[in-house]
């Protein structure tokens, strides 16, 4: 029995769909999994918190925004991981990489029981970069580590931060992603773009430039993700048991197929300016209007032409 | 970062049976409250790390009048602020009073 409370005060209507997007952490492992059934390790009790914050003056959160724990999905086992995208950004830090590291590495120990990963974070936190991103390169090992020992590893994204930085390759290396509308799934973030290569390269206050390159419609259809689901907890629990029963298996002939592709990928698309571009040369006829087009509507012109996606992305 | 903690003698023990419970986040104007059953039937105490110093008395005067008008006999409230306006802080205490008030 799970002692944690879920509530955390965002009140939603009743009979409406519960929206993953404007969920916490809590609210969509709660929602995610069988009722109930949630059994959280290192809990906020615990105060295993950030070592590092404190120095730069920076409150901690009792969880350092990453619950990880065991459940049960349709009445069979699995352990989920869930970063809360409002606490620095979901940021990864020590603590909070190392409570994923720990939980890949059980998956492993038993062979049999897969992970759920619900992304929502914007990369490695500053304030603690060096650990951080040892904890990115711990948690894409402890991933391969997890998968060829024949546990599926599966992303879930739709939060508010998305999915960047090292969170980006961490989802690269899953067995399979889930990503609604909202989601968007890359390394570099918009500002670092922009940063980095200037406004004509990338204007990061251009929101709709954002969601095509990024998001999730974009990501779906190019292979970038395996499932494309409505903004809601009860789709994405369906995705996951989907992917759960299509759970391919990996190794060095499945990832150099995936490489392949990739450089398909590159020739067929490398001109392209905009994601525009690509959905025209997917054979959309009106490109403009695919970011407006509703759940159904775009499953239905995206699911013949979309590419698919063999094992990284 | 400022950290405070209050004690207050209170007459009766929060209902419910659950030993913990935690609500909101740690982020800008939101705050974190864990909820926990392990004190007297009649004390309480409130323990809070805020990002925000110099609001002592804020603190003291909100956490005090929720105190009064709560049973939260039994329990103590640690807190992680982000910048949380007074009316915030009452909601999720009250929140957290309300989810430890259920039973396990």
């Amino acid at each position: 029995m799970n002692p944690i409370s879920q509530n955390d005060g965002h009140a939603q209507p009743a009979g409406a769909a519960v929206t993953w997007y404007e969920s916490s952490a809590r609210q969509r492992i709660d929602g995610l999994l069988d009722t109930g059934s949630f059994n959280e390790f290192l809990g906020p009790e615990q105060r295993e918190t950030s070592p590092h914050l404190a120095m730069f003056d920076l409150p901690e959160q009792f969880d350092d925004g990453m619950i990880v724990g065991r459940g049960q999905l349709d009445g069979k086992p699995v352990f989920v991981a869930a970063q809360e995208g409002r606490f620095m950004g979901g940021a990864f830090g020590e603590v909070h990489g190392a409570k994923l590291t720990g939980l890949l590495r059980a998956s492993r120990e038993t062979r049999s029981i897969p992970v759920l990963i619900l992304f929502d974070t914007g990369g490695v936190r500053l304030q603690e970069a060096n650990a951080g991103e040892l904890a990115i390169a711990e948690i894409m090992r402890a991933v391969y580590q997890a998968r060829l020992a024949g546990v599926p590893v599966i992303g879930l994204i739709g939060g508010r931060a998305g999915c960047f930085g090292g969170g980006g390759l961490i989802a690269a290396c899953c067995s399979a992603l889930a990503v609604s509308e909202q989601g968007r799934i890359g390394v570099s973030g918009p500002e670092v773009i922009e940063t980095n290569r200037g406004i004509e390269e990338f204007d990061s206050r251009d929101r709709a430039l954002i969601w095509r390159t990024m998001g999730g419609k974009h990501r779906w259809l190019s292979g970038g993700a395996d499932r494309f689901v409505d903004d809601s907890i009860e789709h994405f629990r369906a995705a996951a048991l989907d992917l759960l029963g299509t759970h391919s298996s990996t190794g060095l002939e499945v990832l150099q197929a995936e490489q392949s592709r990739l450089e398909r990928r590159i020739e067929r698309f490398g001109k392209c300016e905009d994601a525009l571009d690509i959905w025209r040369s997917m054979g959309v006829a009106t490109p403009s209007a695919l970011p407006e087009l509703d759940y159904s509507s775009f499953m239905a012109l995206g699911d013949p032409i979309r590419e698919t996606r063999d094992d990284a992305s | 970062m400022e950290h405070m903690t209050y004690h207050y003698a209170v007459d009766k023990r929060a209902t419910g049976t659950r030993l913990l419970a935690i609500v909101g986040v740690v982020a800008s104007g939101n705050l974190e409250v864990l909820v926990e059953r392990v004190l007297a039937d009649k004390d309480c105490e409130v323990v809070v790390n805020t990002a925000v110093s110099g609001f002592g008395d804020v603190w003291e005067a909100v956490v005090g009048d929720f105190i009064e008008r709560t049973s939260a006999g039994g329990l103590r409230m640690s807190i992680n602020d982000g910048g949380a306006r007074p009316d915030m802080v009452s909601l999720r205490l009250a929140q957290a009073v309300a989810s430890i008030a259920e039973d396990a």
